[in-house]
């Protein structure tokens, strides 16, 4: 496939496609591997990594097991990463496709809507939607993916504002298509491939910011994720701090595989980069 | 010969913080069936605005179709709701672009939108669809249509894309197909084998034809009547033989002064004419005949009263018709 050859060349995001792939695997395997509840007390406490074969990874100071954390960890912050991005990748490609497209007044009324958006701090948008609701996973990702989508918008916005002035456009209305049909299947597989790299981006921050909320105790308190590790370790961070640096490594290595892959994607996306490395 | 379209004083404008232009200004055209008529003029007189104007797909947001009536078999396509006149678009009045390198979707191949194009109109299935396509790749001239379905626009050349757009706009078999600029993109070479396709098609299928170009050897080629264009009107208009032998309107007399033709062996070589000076803005028009800023001719009534063609006796909007 041309696009793999074109992917393959950059090293480094072949590397970001590993590390993701093994994030993936963990994710996916948590349960086979770590049948019970991560937040059960399954030794003693504070037993340091590579010192017990059944804790790889050692345990916490109420004695849970953090290799069973970090498995089941992937999977919140994966699910909470993609499927915000996901909301913010479709509300994003709605309000940018119609106001390019459109222009004039839509144009105006949808940009005015997503700089509303854009103006407010965004961690601190999330704040205060997690408290006014409840701190649940839904609520978590739909306050992410509303911070998130207004820089989609703006993408797929300038994309459509390009194509709306190309031939084939003009084509597809002079045959008598519906607008509708125009842009969700003519001009929005060409503008795909941006989305697609701000996507692998967004899903990045979406875990980063989603590791925020719970370091500071204000995510699902029924789900393990990698940020409520940290919290959690923070208080023994001199007797242990172990249990704050591995789900900081795994948080580290997620994003940046994520980051490289984006940057891969731009490479073998972007037709005008190609063949520059 | 029965008319297939009838504009009467269409009139189409550009509204930005410019200004208001009146890109179309009062054009009046009749195209019979199975006719082709030429719209001429240089780049910016409202040609390809006409066009388009004609199918109702001016730019929006600033372009907006103004007055007038366009006549399509008798029914004013200017008071159709939007939705029938998509019906109307691509399955009784086609369109083809100047160019064929930008005209075509880069993510699809050309079988699949010219099955897009049919299943717009056409309730027909997938399989049928595909099979109507080989049959409209191979009448439009393309070699191995059953292989070339498949194929990217990327893979074929210029002229081949013209063709699998020419192919696109017939298949619905369209009364009347506005060609914009159809080969000015194209070598030389592939323009006559493209206005000989179209030449054949309009046979094939008794469509009415638009030709827009700014290009007097096309038109001499290819045109029954044609309509010169200077500003946003129609400044004369007859059969291509009166237009082109005996031009009356100083415009089309420029016109075709600087237009070169072929040296004729042991010929002397003749020096091409310019029009001294440019097309005056579509903001800032002046109040009588537009050309006559330019115009050889001029005399004061020029500068203060428009002429129609009524003036000049039907066929030229002049006062002092040569």
């Amino acid at each position: 496939m041309a696009f793999w050859r074109q992917y393959r060349r950059n090293v480094a995001a072949v590397i970001g496609l590993a590390i993701l792939l093994v994030v993936v695997v963990m994710a996916v395997s948590a349960p086979l591997l770590y049948p019970g509840d991560p937040w059960d007390m399954a030794g003693k406490p504070f037993i340091w990594p590579f010192q017990s074969w059944k804790f790889p990874l050692g345990t916490d100071r109420l004695g849970r097991d953090v290799a069973a954390c970090i498995f089941h960890g992937a999977r919140v912050s994966l699910l909470i990463g993609l499927v915000a991005t996901l909301v913010a990748v479709v509300v994003g490609i709605v309000v940018g496709a119609f106001a390019g497209f459109y222009g004039g007044k839509v144009d105006d009324v949808l940009m005015r809507l997503t700089e509303i958006f854009q103006t407010i701090p965004s961690f601190i948008f999330i704040f205060v939607v997690v408290a006014v609701f409840t701190p649940t996973v839904p609520i978590i990702v739909l306050a992410i993916a509303i911070v998130s989508w207004p820089q989609l918008a703006r993408l797929v916005r300038g994309e459509f504002i390009a194509l709306r002035g190309r031939d084939f456009i003009q084509g597809c209305i002079a045959i008598g298509m519906s607008d509708l049909r125009i842009i969700f299947f003519q001009a929005l597989p060409n503008a795909l491939a941006p989305v697609i790299v701000t996507a692998s981006v967004t899903v990045a921050l979406a875990i980063l910011a989603e590791s925020g909320l719970a370091f500071l105790g204000l995510g699902d308190p029924n789900v393990m994720s990698w940020g409520t590790i940290i919290g959690a370790g923070r208080a023994v961070l001199r007797q242990a701090w172990y249990l704050t640096a591995i789900p900081g490594v795994a948080i580290l290595l997620t994003v940046l595989a994520l980051n490289l892959i984006g940057d891969g994607l731009n490479d073998a996306l972007n037709p005008r980069l190609r063949g520059r490395r | 010969m029965s008319a297939i379209l009838e504009v009467r004083d269409l009139r189409t404008e550009f509204r930005s913080e410019a200004g208001t232009a009146q890109a179309v200004d009062g054009i009046s055209l009749l195209v019979g069936r199975g006719e082709t008529l030429a719209l001429v003029g240089e780049s910016g007189c409202g040609k390809s605005m006409t066009g388009l104007s004609l199918l109702r797909i001016v730019p929006k947001p600033y372009g907006h179709i103004v007055g007038g009536e366009i006549r399509l078999d008798g029914r004013d396509l200017l008071k159709l709701p939007e939705a029938a006149m998509r019906q109307v678009r691509g399955n009784e009045v086609a369109m083809i672009f100047q160019e064929p390198m930008t005209s075509l979707n880069p993510v699809f191949t050309i079988g699949n939108q010219i099955v897009e194009a049919i299943q717009t109109h056409r309730d027909v299935g997938k399989a049928e669809a595909r099979r109507l396509t080989v049959e409209l790749l191979d009448q439009v001239g393309i070699p191995d249509a059953g292989r070339r379905l498949d194929d990217y626009p990327h893979r074929l050349s210029g002229g081949m894309r013209q063709r699998a757009m020419i192919a696109m706009a017939i298949s619905c078999k369209p009364k009347l197909l506005i060609a914009d600029e159809p080969t000015t993109a194209l070598d030389v070479t592939v323009q006559a084998q493209i206005l000989a396709l179209l030449r054949r098609l309009q046979d094939e299928l008794e469509m009415g034809m638009i030709l827009i170009t700014h290009d007097l050897a096309v038109v001499a080629e290819t045109a029954s009547r044609v309509a010169v264009m200077y500003a946003g009107r129609i400044v004369e208009n007859g059969t291509v033989r009166e237009v082109l032998r005996h031009p009356r309107h100083p415009y089309t007399q420029g016109l075709l002064q600087a237009t070169p033709h072929a040296r004729k062996a042991g010929g002397t070589r003749r020096k091409l004419a310019e029009i001294t000076g440019l097309v005056p803005s579509l903001y800032d028009m002046p109040p009588g005949c537009a050309f006559a800023p330019r115009c050889p001719k001029a005399q004061a009534v020029c500068r203060s009263t428009v002429p129609t063609l009524a003036v000049g006796g039907g066929n030229v909007a002049c006062h002092f018709p040569g």
